[in-house]
């Protein structure tokens, strides 16, 4: 495989397109809501009505809007058919030629997909994820080559530095300073690993993108292994994935018979294979240390740091760890240059964010924005408001973060910003919650969340979340005193300040910030300190 | 060396090993892969992946009992997999669960004593878009409510089949 190949693979694709695309998401949100049967009627209905010359039933990933699935776009004319039946195929064949089919149609100007600006999911509910040619077509693996041919390692990382990308899978270090870390390690070893273990109830990006156009992904690691000098990546995909995990064994194989991995990719000195590792059910490995023990085939629990896995991860040789949308920016920032990147966003935070938008709102889905966009706009504009009552709260980060009240909803979305109201960025999971939401109640199931998942290596976090849960309970029972919230306040303070890994050290944060913004809902549900059960030591021992 | 049930699956979780190269940091992979065959990992399946990989038996039962996709009991003919992540959750995941265990005489984790159906509740699925999402045996089906979830799992209870 050399440049010329490439090209050729792209121009064979590009000249075999038909005059129309239906594009049919197989996702697997729309999966479940049945969209396989709708292609396959499209496909019948397209060979029924004679049009195999001229019609292309394409399977893409995710088209955004989740909760109109099944989603159909035609191309040309973007008309987005939704909540697509099976028999509603003949009607969309024919309404090619013009007129109109009987199905609901959603609005391709709304702003949700206005206001939305590209670089992850450039391609997704673009190419078909199972077909490498497309992803070819769409410039996939030239920035690999012109790695390979034209960069240095040190270009690489430099300009990993100058787009000023933070790392996406939550804490936000910068990614050119993780790579150049990792380049500098001493080792003849060194591994790359992609962070697929996306635990965080509420958020679906990182399937969405692997699910959507998985060979980005392996780009990205492809291009970060030359520049860290690694030879040897492993994808870690949560079970919970099966759509996911296929879609990539499908991707890797392609890509190596092409010659993309393997050994001479491109025809340079350059090696990489890619193996799939599959997570177990385990919140914890989302975290790095845990997560390379998981890897190793052990029990995914978290050490301390330092080392740190830069300089001595997986069976002790320097690795690089990064999130799925990570790598996902890799192969556009390498393409499109470093300054255009660094163009996007605010000062500290650049790019973009991919956001999975869910609860109670009108459109949930998938949204990637410019960093810096106001969360107004987010859930009002592009989510559409809650569709019963008035919203309340949006809660980012999962159980590591926190609720951001209806009063600060013109709030930028960036790190800092978020960090501010005691929130974090996170992975990306955005639910908005409306007025029927107890804030109370969303702090014990966040608490019960970090409570099971815990992993029982270091005491506060193994009893500390025990003892909070409880105290919890007993506040939602309206059996607590003002002394019991002071104590759960206290064990708050303590978690945070003494936990080994960044679960125990965040489990706290849905607890602090509802108590921030909300405190007159536990208050209300408080006893006075005579009341019977008060004296009464506040928790009970676990009942595992 | 065969196991001694002369039981095929054994063989093909050998082979699965093989391909592995018997290394012990696919003990996971492996995992996987009795589980698919076999359904949950007794103690007997457990000592023979040790006895392959060469793994002290304290190691193995470690990992199966520290992940929470390993189950060591024997599943329901059926199972039930109620999302209960933060979408679904606000959505009322809650309650379609309380339905079930209500009507199915099981809380969640649990198999009803016939060993027809299984209730059990997910982390997240990653179906928010849908949410509140309910997995039928295998089959993620998007924005069920107390009723509809009743109406599936009734079916169940009754014939079992």
């Amino acid at each position: 495989m050399d440049l010329n190949d490439l090209l050729q693979i792209k121009e064979k694709e590009l000249a075999g397109r038909k005059k129309y695309v239906l594009r049919c998401c197989m996702a697997a949100g729309c999966v479940s809501s049945n969209s396989e049967q709708v292609k396959i009627e499209l496909d019948k209905a397209v060979k029924a009505a004679g049009l195999d010359g001229t019609v292309e039933v394409r399977g893409v990933g995710c088209m955004r809007l989740c909760c109109q699935g099944p989603l159909v776009q035609t191309d040309p004319g973007e008309v987005l058919y939704q909540r697509v039946n099976p028999e509603d195929a003949a009607g969309i064949v024919a309404a090619l030629n013009g007129g109109k089919a009987k199905v609901a149609q959603g609005d391709p100007n709304h702003p949700f997909f206005k206001k939305q600006f590209s670089i992850v999911l450039a391609n997704s509910g673009i190419v078909d994820p199972e077909r490498i040619e497309t992803y070819i077509a769409a410039d996939g693996y030239k920035g690999l080559h012109d790695v390979l041919h034209e960069m240095t390692p040190k270009d690489v990382t430099d300009s990993m530095v100058a787009s000023g990308l933070r790392g996406r899978g939550g804490a936000g270090y910068p990614t050119g300073l993780k790579w150049a870390t990792v380049a500098k390690s001493p080792g003849d070893k060194k591994y790359v690993i992609c962070n697929a273990d996306e635990g965080d109830p509420g958020a679906f990006m990182d399937r969405s993108v692997l699910e959507s156009d998985p060979h980005s992904v392996l780009e990205g690691m492809a291009i970060a292994a030359y520049a860290v000098g690694a030879d040897q990546g492993y994808i870690y995909v949560r079970a919970e994935y099966p759509l996911a995990i296929s879609r990539l064994q499908t991707a890797i194989k392609q890509a190596k018979q092409l010659g993309l991995l393997g050994s001479g990719v491109f025809e340079s000195p350059f090696n990489f294979t890619i193996d799939i590792r599959i997570g177990a059910g385990a919140f914890v490995c989302g975290e790095e240390t845990a997560l390379m023990a998981s890897v190793e085939g052990r029990r995914g629990t978290p050490r301390p740091r330092p080392p740190f896995p830069a300089e001595s991860g997986l069976w002790g040789c320097p690795t690089l760890i990064n999130n799925v949308e990570t790598f996902a920016n890799v192969p556009t920032i390498i393409r499109k240059g470093a300054q255009w990147f660094a163009d996007i966003g605010t000062e500290k935070s650049k790019g973009t964010k991919v956001f999975a938008l869910a609860g109670k709102i009108k459109n949930t889905g998938l949204i990637e924005v410019p960093m810096g966009t106001k969360l107004r706009e987010i859930v009002e504009d592009m989510g559409g408001g809650a569709p019963d009552g008035r919203i309340k709260a949006v809660q980012t980060g999962g159980p590591s973060g926190g609720c951001i009240p209806a009063d600060a909803l013109d709030t930028p979305v960036d790190y800092d910003s978020l960090t501010k109201l005691g929130s974090i960025m996170g992975s990306g999971g955005m639910i908005v919650m409306d007025e029927s939401t107890n804030m109370v109640e969303i702090a014990r199931f966040f608490m019960e969340f970090c409570m099971d998942e815990s992993c029982g290596k270091c005491i506060p976090c193994r009893a500390g979340t025990v003892q909070m849960f409880h105290l919890l309970e007993k506040i939602t029972q309206r059996k607590a005193t003002a002394r019991d919230l002071k104590q759960l306040e206290e064990l708050c303070d303590m978690v945070r300040n003494t936990s080994l890994c960044g679960l125990g050290q965040t489990a706290p944060n849905p607890v602090m910030s509802t108590l921030r913004f909300f405190r007159n809902e536990y208050e209300a549900l408080l006893q006075s300190e005579n009341y019977p059960d008060a004296k009464r030591q506040p928790a009970e021992p676990a009942k595992q | 060396m065969q196991h001694a049930s002369g039981d095929k699956r054994f063989k093909i979780l050998e082979v699965h090993m093989k391909k592995h190269l018997f290394r012990q940091d696919a003990l996971i992979e492996v995992l996987h892969k009795a589980q698919e065959l076999f359904g949950f990992l007794d103690d007997d399946l457990l000592l023979f992946i040790s006895c392959k990989l060469k793994l002290p038996p304290s190691r193995v039962y470690g990992v199966a009992t520290f992940y929470h996709f390993f189950t060591l009991k024997p599943q329901g003919e059926h199972t039930c997999v109620v999302c209960m992540g933060t979408a679904c959750y606000v959505k009322g995941g809650d309650k379609v669960l309380a339905a079930v265990q209500q009507e199915a005489k099981i809380k969640a984790g649990e198999t009803t004593p016939d060993g027809k159906v299984s209730l059990l509740t997910a982390r997240c699925i990653g179906a928010c878009g849908i949410a509140p999402a309910v997995v039928y045996d295998g089959t993620v089906t998007p924005r069920q409510t107390p009723e509809s979830a009743l109406q599936h799992v009734k079916g169940w209870l009754k014939n079992g089949s």
